[in-house]
């Protein structure tokens, strides 16, 4: 059994938890909030869900519900096809992502204390080489993480930020974007705040420059990601399956990192 | 909570339950009903022939038998002929109530009438034509919503709100608990404050997408009766956790929560805009009434600081759809149609139910709509004034008003002339 003794060493390891699971996913309710774009605009529907039955006259012995939501609710991976720098592209939907990409290690770069200190607060190239030299190159095929502990903000109005000029959330720069697509060849990037862009994401050049650089080049997006305080900067391995919607653009979905402890 | 108005009630009795008064009424009778739903002006039948004012609803004329009866609006005015109070009732609804002060009243249109007495019409002193009380007749709705006649003084300016007949008839806000589903829209604030400067005791106003206009919700929170409750028509948890709070204690609903787009078939593709509007004006609607209607109906009769109104914003466009809002139009449209049977559910209960169908309110969706726009403010008052005299179709501002006219003349000329684009 040589080609099963990694994932029988693996069977081991998670039941002695030497390797443990970690739930990066918010839980999707009716309060998590969505991106809110002008009101004129199409919106992404909030989750939302309403009984079938509940043990009652409707279905006595069933409980089960209806929910609906967008592609783009609760946490969630956004395709290359969600934005128009990446329509052309081939496999660019979530029925169509190679699932062989769907498990990927993890960097997770940590810009808790800056996001604190300031909102919009952009990751920048110099974060990205500080983060290799102290914890090794940034591998092709990884996702890089954006620890910022937005997630830990429970209210919906400090987690959405909102103020007159709009969302104030950190994200990456255009340069880090850059970086990260040209020349580490990323799977993607993943945030813990409502998008993959900063709040004023909109202002940079070019605008979102998450979405657009990164869709463009076949990219992936994670976004409200939680407890990535819980990871370690590398070694910790995603398994990012969405749902398989036809031509889905994104999809809420169980966001799992595996874990290994520093024996 | 307490009321500062209406006395505490004693948690060990039995919560009274409502006994209408009688309900049945011939079908031209109901010409009453019509009137009385939107004003308390007096209304009678008219012959076209003979102008003979008749009393009561007939199909042929009492002089004349023409079968030619129109129904006009007539001076309230006349004289009080007699009076007598009832200490006895064989109907549960009189018998509860008891007394009353009943009167007969000459018209001084011809007929004359019996009234119920409000305590402030004095008795004729004296039988000589000369000296006989004055009284102005009002058309009311009963708890059952059918109309009756109710005498004041004729120098009655201002009702006393807290009067039986007044409690009985109206649902003045006065010492009542309201929920206002929608804080955050011009019209909501508005409502809330004329609430408050008509006595209510407590509001909760309703909040959804706190990270939006949050300095609005800072502005509610910060006035004195005012609490404010997460609310949001579009999720049914949240609907039915509200409900299962505030149920029990909330004497007036006014749903006024909607989704306002101007958009026709063609100017957009696509539902979502439709659906939004629907989720909250029509679904938000029925959530609401599936989570605070029981509760409500329960509390009918619940002593004097009972459950008694149920205010629905709907607009003037539910009537015939208004194509540059066609998708609005349509929603209110069913908010309508919904509302009629939460007054046909209420109405065994004794609880009022209000439709307000507003022109063109003044707020951001109604832009680019030209003026006359109704002030928020305005419609407000109009709101306080139709629940006080117990109105259930309120038309407020000028477009509402003369819209309601030209469809209730010819539903099918305003379909045509709204084919313009003009309103």
């Amino acid at each position: 059994m040589t080609t099963g003794s990694i994932l029988q060493a693996l069977a081991n390891a998670l039941k002695t938890h030497s390797v443990r699971v970690i739930d990066l996913t918010q839980t999707l309710s009716p309060e998590f909030p969505t991106i809110s774009l002008p009101p004129e605009f199409g919106q992404a529907w909030p989750f939302r869900v309403e009984e079938i039955s509940h043990y009652d006259e409707r279905g006595p012995g069933q409980y089960w519900n209806n929910f609906s939501c967008s592609e783009h609710t609760g946490t969630h991976m956004d395709a290359p096809a969600h934005w128009i720098s990446g329509r052309y592209l081939p496999n660019n939907t979530v029925d169509t992502l190679e699932v062989q990409r769907l498990v990927a290690p993890a960097c997770v770069i940590d810009c808790s204390a800056a996001s604190a200190q300031n909102p919009d607060y952009l990751l920048s190239v110099d974060d990205l080489k500080a983060f290799e030299s102290k914890h090794g190159r940034i591998p092709e095929g990884a996702w890089l993480l954006m620890r910022t502990d937005w997630s830990k903000r429970r209210d919906a109005v400090s987690y959405q930020n909102f103020d007159e000029t709009g969302q104030h959330t950190p994200g990456p720069s255009t340069e880090a974007v850059r970086f990260l697509v040209e020349e580490r060849n990323v799977i993607g990037f993943g945030s813990e705040a409502i998008g993959t862009d900063a709040g004023q994401g909109y202002h940079l050049k070019p605008p979102y420059p998450c979405h657009s650089l990164m869709h463009g080049a076949g990219k992936l997006g994670l976004q409200c990601l939680a407890n990535l305080d819980l990871l370690p900067p590398t070694g910790s391995l995603l398994m990012t399956p969405p749902l398989k919607i036809l031509k889905g653009s994104g999809s809420p979905l169980r966001v799992l990192a595996l874990v290994e402890d520093q024996a | 909570m307490k009321s500062n108005l209406f006395p505490t009630k004693n948690p060990i009795l039995r919560t009274p339950r409502m006994n209408l008064p009688p309900t049945g009424r011939g079908r031209v009778a109901h010409g009453f009903t019509r009137a009385a739903a939107t004003s308390d002006h007096l209304e009678l039948q008219v012959c076209e022939q003979c102008e003979t004012v008749q009393y009561p609803a007939r199909d042929a004329c009492e002089k004349c038998l023409s079968p030619e009866l129109t129904w006009l609006k007539q001076s309230p005015l006349g004289e009080l002929l007699g009076v007598t109070t009832l200490h006895h009732s064989n109907h549960l609804y009189f018998q509860e109530r008891l007394p009353w002060r009943i009167g007969i009243v000459r018209l001084d249109r011809g007929p004359t009438v019996i009234a119920f007495l409000t305590k402030n019409v004095s008795p004729p002193e004296t039988i000589s034509d000369e000296h006989r009380t004055r009284v102005q007749v009002l058309l009311r709705l009963d708890r059952g919503g059918q109309a009756i006649f109710v005498a004041h003084p004729i120098e009655e300016l201002n009702i006393d709100l807290k009067e039986k007949l007044q409690m009985e008839t109206g649902c003045s806000p006065l010492g009542r608990k309201i929920l206002v589903t929608d804080g955050k829209t011009a019209a909501g604030q508005a409502v809330v404050k004329s609430l408050l400067d008509a006595g209510a005791e407590t509001v909760w106003v309703g909040y959804s997408e706190p990270w939006k206009s949050s300095e609005v919700i800072h502005r509610l929170k910060a006035l004195d009766r005012v609490e404010l409750v997460p609310l949001d028509l579009t999720d049914a948890r949240s609907v039915n956790a509200l409900g299962s709070e505030l149920g029990g204690k909330v004497d007036i609903v006014v749903s006024n929560a909607e989704v306002h787009r101007t958009e026709g078939i063609s100017s957009r593709p696509g539902t979502d805009v439709a659906r939004a509007e629907m989720e909250v004006n029509y679904f938000g609607l029925l959530r609401l009434a599936q989570a605070f209607g029981p509760a409500m109906k329960a509390r009918s009769a619940d002593g004097p600081g009972h459950a008694v109104a149920w205010v629905n914003l709907l607009s003037i466009f539910a009537l015939s759809n208004y194509p540059s809002q066609g998708t609005f139009s349509a929603s209110k449209a069913a908010a309508f149609s919904l509302a009629q049977c939460l007054r046909a559910e209420m109405l065994p209960h004794g609880i009022r139910v209000l439709n307000v169908f507003p022109g063109p309110i003044d707020d951001e969706w109604n832009q680019n709509v030209p003026p006359p726009k109704l002030s928020p403010s305005a419609l407000a008052s109009a709101i306080v004034r139709a629940l006080t005299e117990g109105l259930e179709d309120l038309y407020p501002g000028d477009v509402a008003r003369e819209w309601f006219a030209r469809w209730s003349d010819n539903p099918k000329a305003l379909e045509r002339e709204l084919v313009g684009g003009s309103l």
